[in-house]
């Protein structure tokens, strides 16, 4: 993955627009957060696999950025994107990376199922 | 310790538990040529740590860690690796008597004399409890007389206060570089932690005086 450039990621979520897509979204502090930190509220959500289209999809300059996507009925939003890559497989991984590289949130399109 | 042990089976969700909790007294067993086998639940796939610059994806960290794990398997000595299959973080979303089934299979097929797992109310990630309250749970079912022993780990941080100390102390220090091999392999976890500790070693001596002198195990009563 690369470090955001936010003109490059915008074409990139253009492509998938209006298509029938795969998301991964996930949002974690790390299972072990409250274990090394007891006054770490530890909170988080995953969804893999979750078919839907959008019609509008953003990527705001601020960095880290934020993604947007506006569908038929609602939305779709992840903060903190530092990095993307498209995959051998043509999927669009974005992801947060903190300041030690451990993953803090992730928003992933793929035309494709991701695996299990 | 554990000389004459018939099979052992080891069952953790992560690639990577076993290298922290039990490596040294794994190999310590594979050296006697007693038969171990380690059934990893998952691959560790939601793994945080990915790196800045980041060396991996979500998507591609799996096939990392699958490697890592059959690295650290040949440091243990371990001839039979089975990888489960199931996703990281959702073992205890997984239908209860699905779990037991899983470990109640392998049991009926390799009929071991003692087994490894986590300790369960005391092993902090969900899926080592549900790892853990599945083992306990299928060997609860078997006839008392042919149970094997359950070793179990535990680390939360009331662990001692609440259970008192281990009944099993295992000094590993003569497969202290072995164990050191195995936490290597899993370089996508332990890289940076490894490095940490070298440098804090200088002075506090901290990562053989935790990990790699001695194993702790509580016996699992049913
Ligand atoms: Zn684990």
């Amino acid at each position: 993955m690369e470090v955001v450039n936010k003109e490059h990621l915008q074409q990139l979520i253009d492509r998938f627009a209006n298509k029938d897509v795969f998301i991964h979204l996930e949002t974690t502090n790390g299972a072990y957060a409250a274990h090394f930190n007891e006054a770490v509220f530890n909170a988080g959500a995953f969804i893999r696999n979750v078919k839907l289209r959008y019609e509008l999809g953003k990527v705001v300059s601020d960095k880290p950025h934020r993604v947007g996507l506006k569908l038929e009925h609602g939305w779709v939003y992840a903060q903190g994107i530092t990095h993307y890559e498209v995959d051998e497989l043509g999927r669009l991984l974005m992801a947060g990376l903190d300041y030690e590289g451990k993953l803090a949130v992730a928003l992933q399109i793929s035309e494709q199922p991701f695996a299990y | 310790m554990f000389t004459d042990e018939r099979q052992v089976l080891v069952v953790f969700p992560h690639p990577d538990d076993e290298a922290f909790s039990c490596a040294g007294v794994i190999r310590q067993m594979t050296k006697r040529n007693i038969p171990v086998t380690y059934a990893c639940l998952t691959l560790g796939e939601m793994g945080r740590n990915l790196g800045n610059p980041p060396f991996a994806t979500r998507e591609s960290l799996p096939e990392i860690r699958r490697k890592e794990l059959q690295q650290a398997a040949e440091a243990m000595g371990i001839q039979d690796l089975r990888m489960m299959g199931l996703r990281d973080k959702t073992i205890e979303f997984e239908d209860d008597e699905k779990m037991v089934k899983l470990v109640a299979d392998l049991i009926d097929e390799l009929n071991p004399s003692l087994m490894i797992t986590f300790l369960p109310g005391f092993s902090v990630h969900p899926d080592h409890e549900a790892t853990a309250r599945a083992v306990v749970e299928a060997v609860r079912r078997m006839p008392e007389e042919t149970r094997p022993t359950i070793l179990a780990v535990g680390f939360a941080n009331d662990t001692v206060e609440k259970m008192g100390n281990p009944e099993v102390v295992v000094d590993i220090s003569d497969v202290k570089m072995d164990k050191l091999a195995a936490l290597q392999a899993h370089a996508s976890q332990t890289a940076w932690m490894i490095a940490e500790s070298e440098k804090r070693e200088e002075s506090a001596d901290e990562l053989s005086n935790n990990w790699l002198t001695s194993e702790a195990f509580y016996v699992i009563k049913h």
